[in-house]
């Protein structure tokens, strides 16, 4: 939504706390506790959350567009049907998970992460300092190229190794590790002539959303 | 997205319960360990771990320099670490260069420095609007930088996480860390805010 107009101001609120009711707290660690399943990994995750119809997902607050996802990755999986959510009870002895995620393990658990850098052969395409185009591309898929970037050209200001590329690894296609860049465009590049010609916007992008400029 | 927290609606809390009985019903979460992660970023994961990073910077120019060409490991030093700050790049706020940091995808946010996101940040209306207005969002947070200072957006695209390294405010020579960290904000680690003089 990079660019879009009309949603008025951003409204801070001071001495946030981190939920602002008890579902929000459950939402959050449902959907932590299921990941930690391996039945499904962060990127499909996010897809399932992103891809829901727009006028629904603009509809929702957070933690309601978490709830969803994870509603929705359980249906796909086989893991909860629908019915068994209306009525609130389970109606199907429970499919076997490869493993649960057990309180003595949460610390750990979080302290490891999931990191995403991959060793690779693989030689980088570009360095620090090349000019690049961000590809037009328009997937319906799973993608972590901001739309306001596509067909814009920038310069390489950082490579950052290469990681498990999200475009194919939230679709089951294992983790196909591309590498990463910080790609900065100018202001006036990407919003025109009235802009700040003082800003600029990076973004990290995979190898495959670039090509030379 | 709207950005009204929505904790009066009863229908999600109703649809909350009922998936939480399915899940633990078929054994597929421990309800001890969904304790664990609230409580876990509750009370122990928030800003004030970002504030310690900041306030050692300050303090110390080998970490400062450590912090800037490895942020990951500098960090880790210190005791933080892992879910959503596996990388984690600082970048330094200079007179001549103002940081802000933004994820127009969704939330991406560095939770073992900052802690869990606050709303506004995953709201519609800073997503859309910090890339392409930086200057007229950071005024609504009531920051106006100088005309000729550079404003550089990092839009958290992937699973690179940022942190602001915020202006040491003057008149703090000789103050001790405790003392700085109380300075350093959650925002001025995003960059909507600058450290408190």
């Amino acid at each position: 939504m990079g660019g879009m107009h009309g949603f008025g101001p951003v409204e801070p609120e001071p001495d946030e706390p981190p939920f602002h009711a008890d579902w929000e707290r459950r939402v959050f660690a449902l959907t932590l506790a299921m990941g930690a399943t391996g039945e499904w990994n962060l990127d499909a995750s996010r897809f399932a959350r992103e891809s829901q119809a727009p006028g629904a997902y603009l509809g929702e607050t957070y933690y309601e567009v978490w709830l969803a996802g994870l509603e929705r990755l359980l249906a796909d999986r086989g893991l909860v049907a629908p019915e068994e959510l209306a009525e609130g009870r389970s109606l199907a002895p429970p499919r076997p998970l490869a493993r649960r995620l057990e309180a003595e393990a949460v610390a750990p658990t979080l302290r490891r992460g999931g990191p995403t850098v991959r060793a690779t052969e693989r030689p980088a395409r570009f360095g620090v300092g090349d000019r690049v185009r961000a590809r037009e591309m328009n997937p319906r898929t799973h993608t972590r190229l901001p739309r306001y970037v596509r067909g814009h050209a920038g310069e390489v200001v950082a490579v950052l190794g290469c990681h498990v590329f999200p475009d194919v690894h939230a679709h089951g296609g294992g983790e196909d590790p591309q590498w990463l860049y910080t790609v900065r465009f100018g202001a006036r590049e990407l919003w025109g002539e009235a802009a700040d010609p003082a800003a600029a916007v990076s973004v990290d992008a995979f190898e495959p959303y670039l090509e030379p400029a | 997205m709207g950005h009204d927290h929505g904790s009066e609606l009863s229908g999600v809390q109703r649809r909350v319960r009922a998936l939480e009985s399915v899940l633990v019903e078929k054994g597929y979460v421990d309800p001890a360990a969904l304790d664990a992660l609230i409580e876990t970023y509750e009370t122990k994961v928030g800003p004030h771990n970002g504030a310690r990073v900041v306030a050692k910077a300050w303090s110390d120019p080998e970490y400062r320099a450590w912090l800037l060409a490895d942020g990951s490991a500098a960090i880790a030093s210190l005791g933080y670490a892992g879910r959503q700050g596996e990388q984690i790049v600082a970048l330094e706020n200079t007179p001549e260069v103002h940081n802000l940091v933004v994820c127009t995808l969704c939330s991406c946010y560095p939770w073992p420095v900052l802690g869990l996101p606050p709303v506004w940040y995953k709201s519609a209306p800073y997503r859309s609007r910090a890339v392409a207005d930086p200057r007229g969002v950071l005024r609504e947070f009531g920051v106006e930088l100088p005309a000729d200072t550079e404003v550089r957006v990092w839009d958290s695209t992937a699973e690179v996480r940022y942190l602001v390294l915020p202006m040491r405010p003057a008149d703090t020579d000789g103050w001790g860390e405790e003392a700085l960290a109380a300075l350093v904000s959650r925002d001025a680690m995003i960059g909507t805010g600058l450290a408190r003089a």
